[in-house]
Protein backbone atom coordinates (compact mmCIF):
# COMPACT_ATOMS: atom_id res chain seq x y z
CA UNK A 1 0.00 0.00 0.00
CA UNK A 2 1.61 3.82 -0.59
CA UNK A 3 0.57 6.64 1.19
CA UNK A 4 -1.99 7.97 -1.66
CA UNK A 5 -4.31 4.34 -1.07
CA UNK A 6 -3.84 4.25 3.01
CA UNK A 7 -5.19 8.13 3.38
CA UNK A 8 -7.84 7.10 1.61
CA UNK A 9 -8.73 3.77 3.58
CA UNK A 10 -8.06 5.51 6.74
CA UNK A 11 -10.04 8.59 5.63
CA UNK A 12 -12.98 6.11 4.86
CA UNK A 13 -12.75 4.23 7.92
CA UNK A 14 -12.65 8.00 9.90
CA UNK A 15 -15.79 8.59 8.43
CA UNK A 16 -17.60 5.34 9.01
CA UNK A 17 -15.99 6.33 12.78
CA UNK A 18 -17.55 9.71 12.77
CA UNK A 19 -20.91 8.82 11.29
CA UNK A 20 -21.27 5.60 14.04
CA UNK A 21 -20.42 8.13 16.60
CA UNK A 22 -22.41 10.86 15.69
CA UNK A 23 -25.53 8.08 15.72
CA UNK A 24 -24.91 6.12 19.28
CA UNK A 25 -23.81 9.63 20.63
CA UNK A 26 -20.64 8.29 21.56
CA UNK A 27 -18.17 10.39 19.49
CA UNK A 28 -15.99 9.66 16.48
CA UNK A 29 -12.73 9.13 18.99
CA UNK A 30 -14.36 5.59 20.66
CA UNK A 31 -14.82 4.49 17.37
CA UNK A 32 -11.30 5.43 15.78
CA UNK A 33 -9.02 4.03 18.63
CA UNK A 34 -10.35 0.63 18.20
CA UNK A 35 -10.51 0.61 14.22
CA UNK A 36 -6.73 2.26 13.61
CA UNK A 37 -5.09 -0.28 16.66
CA UNK A 38 -7.32 -3.75 15.26
CA UNK A 39 -7.60 -2.94 11.98
CA UNK A 40 -5.08 -1.20 10.99
CA UNK A 41 -2.81 -2.34 13.25
CA UNK A 42 -1.40 1.73 13.85
CA UNK A 43 0.44 1.81 17.57
CA UNK A 44 -1.76 2.82 20.25
CA UNK A 45 0.25 5.92 20.82
CA UNK A 46 -0.63 7.05 17.45
CA UNK A 47 -4.09 6.11 17.51
CA UNK A 48 -4.62 7.74 20.67
CA UNK A 49 -3.03 11.03 19.45
CA UNK A 50 -5.16 11.07 16.49
CA UNK A 51 -8.02 10.40 18.40
CA UNK A 52 -8.07 13.39 20.34
CA UNK A 53 -7.82 15.75 17.63
CA UNK A 54 -10.39 14.16 16.07
CA UNK A 55 -12.42 14.59 19.43
CA UNK A 56 -11.63 18.53 19.44
CA UNK A 57 -12.88 18.85 15.92
CA UNK A 58 -16.38 17.12 16.44
CA UNK A 59 -16.89 18.29 19.91
CA UNK A 60 -16.20 21.78 18.87
CA UNK A 61 -18.10 21.76 15.47
CA UNK A 62 -21.40 20.27 17.48
CA UNK A 63 -20.81 22.96 20.19
CA UNK A 64 -21.00 25.79 17.89
CA UNK A 65 -24.68 24.79 17.21
CA UNK A 66 -25.74 23.73 20.58
CA UNK A 67 -24.60 26.84 22.45
CA UNK A 68 -26.42 29.22 20.10
CA UNK A 69 -29.40 27.52 20.56
CA UNK A 70 -29.62 27.38 24.28
CA UNK A 71 -29.23 24.10 25.23
CA UNK A 72 -25.84 24.16 26.71
CA UNK A 73 -25.34 25.36 30.45
CA UNK A 74 -22.00 27.25 30.10
CA UNK A 75 -21.61 28.24 33.75
CA UNK A 76 -21.98 24.64 34.97
CA UNK A 77 -19.78 23.59 31.79
CA UNK A 78 -17.13 26.39 32.40
CA UNK A 79 -16.98 25.24 36.56
CA UNK A 80 -16.38 21.65 35.64
CA UNK A 81 -13.83 22.03 33.23
CA UNK A 82 -11.55 22.44 36.72
CA UNK A 83 -11.74 19.06 37.22
CA UNK A 84 -11.33 17.91 33.39
CA UNK A 85 -8.82 19.76 32.76
CA UNK A 86 -6.73 18.87 35.84
CA UNK A 87 -7.53 15.11 35.19
CA UNK A 88 -6.84 15.10 31.32
CA UNK A 89 -3.48 16.14 32.75
CA UNK A 90 -3.20 13.26 35.08
CA UNK A 91 -4.61 11.33 32.69
CA UNK A 92 -1.33 12.16 30.25
CA UNK A 93 0.72 11.68 32.59
CA UNK A 94 -0.74 8.24 33.47
CA UNK A 95 0.01 7.20 29.97
CA UNK A 96 3.72 7.32 30.41
CA UNK A 97 3.82 4.94 33.48
CA UNK A 98 1.32 2.53 31.96
CA UNK A 99 1.93 -0.38 29.71
CA UNK A 100 -0.04 -0.37 25.97
CA UNK A 101 -1.93 -3.43 27.15
CA UNK A 102 -3.37 -2.07 30.34
CA UNK A 103 -4.63 0.76 28.81
CA UNK A 104 -6.27 -1.03 25.69
CA UNK A 105 -7.68 -2.82 28.40
CA UNK A 106 -8.84 0.28 30.53
CA UNK A 107 -9.95 0.96 26.61
CA UNK A 108 -11.75 -1.98 26.49
CA UNK A 109 -14.33 -1.34 29.56
CA UNK A 110 -14.71 2.43 29.27
CA UNK A 111 -15.99 1.21 25.41
CA UNK A 112 -18.62 -1.38 26.83
CA UNK A 113 -19.86 1.23 29.04
CA UNK A 114 -20.44 3.67 26.96
CA UNK A 115 -22.01 1.25 24.34
CA UNK A 116 -24.58 0.59 27.05
CA UNK A 117 -25.27 3.89 28.14
CA UNK A 118 -26.11 4.66 24.53
CA UNK A 119 -28.71 2.20 24.33
CA UNK A 120 -30.28 2.84 27.76
CA UNK A 121 -33.85 4.67 27.32
CA UNK A 122 -32.93 8.17 28.16
CA UNK A 123 -35.21 10.46 30.47
CA UNK A 124 -36.29 13.54 28.84
CA UNK A 125 -38.49 15.35 31.61
CA UNK A 126 -37.29 18.17 33.59
CA UNK A 127 -36.58 16.91 37.16
CA UNK A 128 -38.04 19.11 39.60
CA UNK A 129 -36.65 19.85 42.62
CA UNK A 130 -35.43 22.26 45.07
CA UNK A 131 -32.93 24.71 44.34
CA UNK A 132 -29.35 23.65 46.24
CA UNK A 133 -27.24 26.35 48.29
CA UNK A 134 -23.79 26.16 46.53
CA UNK A 135 -25.60 25.66 42.87
CA UNK A 136 -27.18 29.01 43.41
CA UNK A 137 -24.34 30.67 44.99
CA UNK A 138 -22.77 29.41 41.66
CA UNK A 139 -25.26 30.41 39.57
CA UNK A 140 -25.69 27.60 37.94
CA UNK A 141 -29.69 27.45 37.49
CA UNK A 142 -30.79 27.74 34.50
CA UNK A 143 -33.34 27.25 31.56
CA UNK A 144 -33.04 25.55 28.58
CA UNK A 145 -35.73 25.25 25.11
CA UNK A 146 -38.34 22.36 25.11
CA UNK A 147 -41.92 21.95 23.24
CA UNK A 148 -43.28 24.08 25.85
CA UNK A 149 -40.78 26.48 25.57
CA UNK A 150 -38.27 27.21 27.92
CA UNK A 151 -38.15 25.31 31.15
CA UNK A 152 -36.40 26.27 34.31
CA UNK A 153 -34.23 23.79 36.07
CA UNK A 154 -31.93 23.35 39.26
CA UNK A 155 -28.73 22.21 39.69
CA UNK A 156 -27.45 19.90 42.91
CA UNK A 157 -25.00 16.95 43.87
CA UNK A 158 -21.97 19.56 42.79
CA UNK A 159 -19.40 17.64 44.58
CA UNK A 160 -20.12 13.99 43.24
CA UNK A 161 -20.26 15.75 39.63
CA UNK A 162 -16.93 17.29 40.23
CA UNK A 163 -15.12 13.99 41.78
CA UNK A 164 -16.65 12.09 38.39
CA UNK A 165 -15.74 15.01 36.31
CA UNK A 166 -12.26 14.55 37.27
CA UNK A 167 -12.77 11.54 36.63
CA UNK A 168 -13.45 11.88 33.44
CA UNK A 169 -10.91 13.96 32.47
CA UNK A 170 -8.41 11.30 33.61
CA UNK A 171 -9.83 8.79 30.66
CA UNK A 172 -9.91 11.24 28.33
CA UNK A 173 -6.38 12.13 28.55
CA UNK A 174 -5.25 8.71 29.12
CA UNK A 175 -7.35 6.88 26.59
CA UNK A 176 -7.60 10.33 24.14
CA UNK A 177 -10.98 10.23 24.25
CA UNK A 178 -14.19 12.65 25.19
CA UNK A 179 -15.24 10.64 27.70
CA UNK A 180 -19.01 11.74 26.87
CA UNK A 181 -20.43 8.86 28.51
CA UNK A 182 -19.03 9.49 31.95
CA UNK A 183 -19.33 13.41 31.81
CA UNK A 184 -23.50 12.89 30.85
CA UNK A 185 -23.26 10.27 33.93
CA UNK A 186 -22.31 13.21 36.60
CA UNK A 187 -24.00 16.02 35.15
CA UNK A 188 -27.37 13.48 34.67
CA UNK A 189 -27.06 11.24 37.47
CA UNK A 190 -24.94 13.06 39.56
CA UNK A 191 -26.04 16.86 39.00
CA UNK A 192 -29.89 15.87 37.86
CA UNK A 193 -29.65 18.17 35.22
CA UNK A 194 -32.05 17.66 32.19
CA UNK A 195 -30.57 15.03 30.30
CA UNK A 196 -30.56 17.37 26.86
CA UNK A 197 -28.52 20.37 28.89
CA UNK A 198 -26.23 16.93 30.29
CA UNK A 199 -25.58 16.03 26.60
CA UNK A 200 -24.58 19.23 25.31
CA UNK A 201 -22.85 20.60 28.33
CA UNK A 202 -20.95 17.27 27.82
CA UNK A 203 -20.09 17.94 24.38
CA UNK A 204 -19.16 21.99 25.07
CA UNK A 205 -16.88 20.80 27.93
CA UNK A 206 -15.14 17.77 25.83
CA UNK A 207 -13.36 20.08 23.35
CA UNK A 208 -11.24 21.69 26.23
CA UNK A 209 -10.35 18.48 27.88
CA UNK A 210 -8.94 17.43 24.89
CA UNK A 211 -7.08 20.18 23.89
CA UNK A 212 -6.05 20.15 28.09
CA UNK A 213 -3.92 16.51 26.94
CA UNK A 214 -3.52 17.45 23.34
CA UNK A 215 -0.27 19.78 23.87
CA UNK A 216 1.18 17.01 26.16
CA UNK A 217 0.99 14.46 23.21
CA UNK A 218 2.02 17.17 20.79
CA UNK A 219 5.49 17.62 22.41
CA UNK A 220 5.57 13.34 23.04
CA UNK A 221 5.16 12.96 19.20
CA UNK A 222 1.41 11.24 19.50
CA UNK A 223 0.50 13.30 16.67
CA UNK A 224 1.78 12.15 13.20
CA UNK A 225 0.37 14.70 10.83
CA UNK A 226 0.10 11.97 8.36
CA UNK A 227 -1.79 9.89 10.59
CA UNK A 228 -3.92 12.67 11.69
CA UNK A 229 -5.06 14.45 8.75
CA UNK A 230 -7.26 11.67 7.26
CA UNK A 231 -8.77 11.26 10.28
CA UNK A 232 -9.59 14.21 11.28
CA UNK A 233 -10.78 15.24 8.14
CA UNK A 234 -13.24 11.98 7.82
CA UNK A 235 -14.34 12.32 11.61
CA UNK A 236 -15.67 15.42 11.11
CA UNK A 237 -17.24 14.56 7.72
CA UNK A 238 -18.73 11.61 9.03
CA UNK A 239 -20.03 12.87 11.90
CA UNK A 240 -22.08 15.93 10.38
CA UNK A 241 -23.46 13.32 8.34
CA UNK A 242 -24.69 11.58 11.18
CA UNK A 243 -25.89 14.81 13.10
CA UNK A 244 -28.07 14.82 9.69
CA UNK A 245 -29.38 11.75 9.67
CA UNK A 246 -30.02 11.51 13.51
CA UNK A 247 -32.06 14.63 13.29
CA UNK A 248 -34.61 13.15 10.35
CA UNK A 249 -34.57 9.41 11.07
CA UNK A 250 -35.87 7.22 13.88
CA UNK A 251 -32.46 5.52 15.34
CA UNK A 252 -33.44 3.63 18.31
CA UNK A 253 -32.45 0.18 15.90
CA UNK A 254 -29.49 1.93 14.62
CA UNK A 255 -28.41 2.42 17.84
CA UNK A 256 -29.00 -0.84 19.02
CA UNK A 257 -27.05 -2.50 16.08
CA UNK A 258 -24.05 0.13 15.51
CA UNK A 259 -23.44 -0.01 19.97
CA UNK A 260 -23.89 -4.19 19.55
CA UNK A 261 -20.83 -3.44 17.03
CA UNK A 262 -18.98 -0.88 19.66
CA UNK A 263 -19.49 -3.61 22.31
CA UNK A 264 -17.89 -5.95 20.16
CA UNK A 265 -15.02 -3.77 19.43
CA UNK A 266 -14.26 -3.18 23.17
CA UNK A 267 -14.12 -7.29 23.84
CA UNK A 268 -11.80 -7.38 21.24
CA UNK A 269 -9.57 -4.45 22.27
CA UNK A 270 -9.78 -6.03 25.47
CA UNK A 271 -9.10 -9.73 24.37
CA UNK A 272 -5.97 -8.05 22.18
CA UNK A 273 -4.70 -6.22 25.92
CA UNK A 274 -4.74 -9.74 27.50
CA UNK A 275 -2.93 -11.77 25.26
CA UNK A 276 -0.54 -8.93 25.02
CA UNK A 277 -1.64 -8.37 20.93
CA UNK A 278 -1.50 -4.59 21.44
CA UNK B 1 -41.96 28.77 35.63
CA UNK B 2 -41.20 32.91 34.37
CA UNK B 3 -41.36 34.03 38.00
CA UNK B 4 -38.68 31.11 38.94
CA UNK B 5 -36.51 32.55 36.22
CA UNK B 6 -36.54 36.04 36.80
CA UNK B 7 -35.61 35.38 40.69
CA UNK B 8 -32.92 33.23 39.44
CA UNK B 9 -31.34 35.58 36.87
CA UNK B 10 -32.35 38.74 36.37
CA UNK B 11 -33.52 39.54 32.67
CA UNK B 12 -29.94 41.71 31.37
CA UNK B 13 -27.44 39.00 32.72
CA UNK B 14 -30.02 36.15 31.11
CA UNK B 15 -29.45 38.37 27.67
CA UNK B 16 -25.72 38.81 28.28
CA UNK B 17 -25.44 35.01 28.95
CA UNK B 18 -27.21 34.71 25.53
CA UNK B 19 -24.82 37.10 23.61
CA UNK B 20 -22.04 35.10 24.92
CA UNK B 21 -23.54 31.95 23.82
CA UNK B 22 -24.27 33.63 20.30
CA UNK B 23 -20.55 34.65 19.78
CA UNK B 24 -18.96 31.77 21.14
CA UNK B 25 -20.65 29.34 19.23
CA UNK B 26 -19.47 31.66 15.73
CA UNK B 27 -15.79 31.31 17.33
CA UNK B 28 -16.16 27.62 17.92
CA UNK B 29 -17.07 27.18 14.15
CA UNK B 30 -14.47 29.49 12.83
CA UNK B 31 -11.80 27.86 14.13
CA UNK B 32 -12.94 24.61 13.38
CA UNK B 33 -13.37 25.51 9.73
CA UNK B 34 -9.90 27.45 9.65
CA UNK B 35 -8.11 24.09 11.17
CA UNK B 36 -9.58 21.80 8.44
CA UNK B 37 -9.16 23.84 5.71
CA UNK B 38 -5.27 24.03 6.72
CA UNK B 39 -5.08 20.48 7.23
CA UNK B 40 -6.75 19.80 4.01
CA UNK B 41 -4.34 21.65 2.45
CA UNK B 42 -1.37 20.19 4.12
CA UNK B 43 -2.47 17.32 2.95
CA UNK B 44 -3.43 17.48 -0.93
CA UNK B 45 0.14 19.05 -0.79
CA UNK B 46 1.60 15.74 1.64
CA UNK B 47 0.22 13.28 -0.77
CA UNK B 48 1.20 15.11 -4.10
CA UNK B 49 4.74 14.68 -2.60
CA UNK B 50 4.65 11.58 -0.71
CA UNK B 51 4.56 9.26 -3.43
CA UNK B 52 6.64 6.75 -1.15
CA UNK B 53 5.47 3.66 0.98
CA UNK B 54 3.40 4.51 3.67
CA UNK B 55 5.21 4.91 7.05
CA UNK B 56 4.98 2.28 9.44
CA UNK B 57 2.22 3.13 12.52
CA UNK B 58 2.99 -0.20 13.68
CA UNK B 59 5.93 0.35 15.69
CA UNK B 60 5.84 4.30 17.84
CA UNK B 61 8.84 6.01 16.73
CA UNK B 62 7.71 9.38 17.71
CA UNK B 63 7.64 12.29 15.64
CA UNK B 64 10.72 14.30 14.78
CA UNK B 65 11.43 17.57 16.80
CA UNK B 66 10.35 19.74 14.40
CA UNK B 67 6.45 18.32 14.70
CA UNK B 68 6.42 18.59 18.08
CA UNK B 69 6.64 21.91 19.03
CA UNK B 70 5.12 25.26 18.58
CA UNK B 71 8.43 27.02 17.01
CA UNK B 72 9.07 24.18 15.24
CA UNK B 73 5.84 23.98 13.11
CA UNK B 74 6.38 27.39 12.06
CA UNK B 75 9.91 27.09 11.44
CA UNK B 76 8.50 24.11 8.67
CA UNK B 77 5.64 26.20 7.71
CA UNK B 78 7.84 29.19 6.74
CA UNK B 79 9.36 26.26 4.71
CA UNK B 80 6.66 25.35 2.94
CA UNK B 81 6.53 21.42 4.44
CA UNK B 82 3.39 19.43 4.05
CA UNK B 83 3.71 17.86 7.42
CA UNK B 84 4.41 21.26 8.80
CA UNK B 85 1.32 22.62 7.24
CA UNK B 86 -0.81 19.77 8.27
CA UNK B 87 0.54 20.07 12.12
CA UNK B 88 -0.01 23.82 12.03
CA UNK B 89 -4.02 23.26 11.02
CA UNK B 90 -4.24 20.86 14.23
CA UNK B 91 -2.75 23.79 15.98
CA UNK B 92 -5.42 25.86 15.12
CA UNK B 93 -7.99 23.54 15.83
CA UNK B 94 -6.41 22.72 19.54
CA UNK B 95 -6.25 26.29 20.09
CA UNK B 96 -9.86 26.80 19.17
CA UNK B 97 -11.20 25.54 22.77
CA UNK B 98 -8.59 27.26 24.00
CA UNK B 99 -9.51 30.89 22.44
CA UNK B 100 -12.88 29.95 23.69
CA UNK B 101 -12.13 29.93 27.44
CA UNK B 102 -10.20 33.56 26.46
CA UNK B 103 -13.18 34.93 25.16
CA UNK B 104 -15.31 33.22 28.36
CA UNK B 105 -12.44 35.11 30.54
CA UNK B 106 -13.26 38.56 28.85
CA UNK B 107 -17.11 38.16 29.27
CA UNK B 108 -17.39 37.08 32.55
CA UNK B 109 -15.17 40.03 33.39
CA UNK B 110 -17.30 42.19 31.46
CA UNK B 111 -20.35 40.72 33.56
CA UNK B 112 -18.21 41.37 36.44
CA UNK B 113 -19.12 37.81 37.56
CA UNK B 114 -15.72 37.38 39.56
CA UNK B 115 -16.08 33.76 40.59
CA UNK B 116 -16.46 32.66 37.00
CA UNK B 117 -13.75 34.96 36.39
CA UNK B 118 -11.49 33.00 38.81
CA UNK B 119 -12.51 29.79 37.39
CA UNK B 120 -12.12 30.51 33.65
CA UNK B 121 -8.62 31.72 35.07
CA UNK B 122 -7.70 28.31 36.07
CA UNK B 123 -8.93 26.51 33.37
CA UNK B 124 -7.38 28.85 31.27
CA UNK B 125 -4.11 28.20 33.21
CA UNK B 126 -4.05 24.75 32.99
CA UNK B 127 -4.32 24.42 29.07
CA UNK B 128 -1.55 27.14 28.72
CA UNK B 129 0.55 25.20 30.87
CA UNK B 130 -0.23 22.21 28.94
CA UNK B 131 -0.09 24.03 25.46
CA UNK B 132 3.64 25.85 26.07
CA UNK B 133 4.68 23.51 29.19
CA UNK B 134 4.56 20.46 26.98
CA UNK B 135 4.85 21.73 23.36
CA UNK B 136 6.05 25.51 23.72
CA UNK B 137 9.78 24.04 24.57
Amino acid sequence: MNTAEFTAVVWFGSLLAGFLGALTGLGGGVVIVPLLTLVFHVDLKYAIGAALVSVIATSSGAAAAYVREGYSNVRVGMFLEIATTIGALAGAGLALYLKANVIAIIFGLVLIYSAYTSIRPQPHDTIQQKPDRLATWLRMDSTYPTEHGLESYHVSGIPLGFALMFVAGVLSGLLGIGSGAVKVLAMDKAMKLPFKVSTTTSNFMIGVTAAASAGIYLSRGYIDPGLAMPVMIGVLMGSLTGARVLANANVRVLRIVFSSVIGALALEMIYSGITGRI
Amino acid sequence: MTDAQTNDAPADLLKADQKMDAIMGILLRTGVITAASIVLVGGILFLTRHKTPVTDYHVFSGEPSDLRTISGIFADVKAFHARGLIQLGLLVLIATPVARVVFSLFAFLYQKDWKYVAFTAIVLGLLLYSLFGGAGA
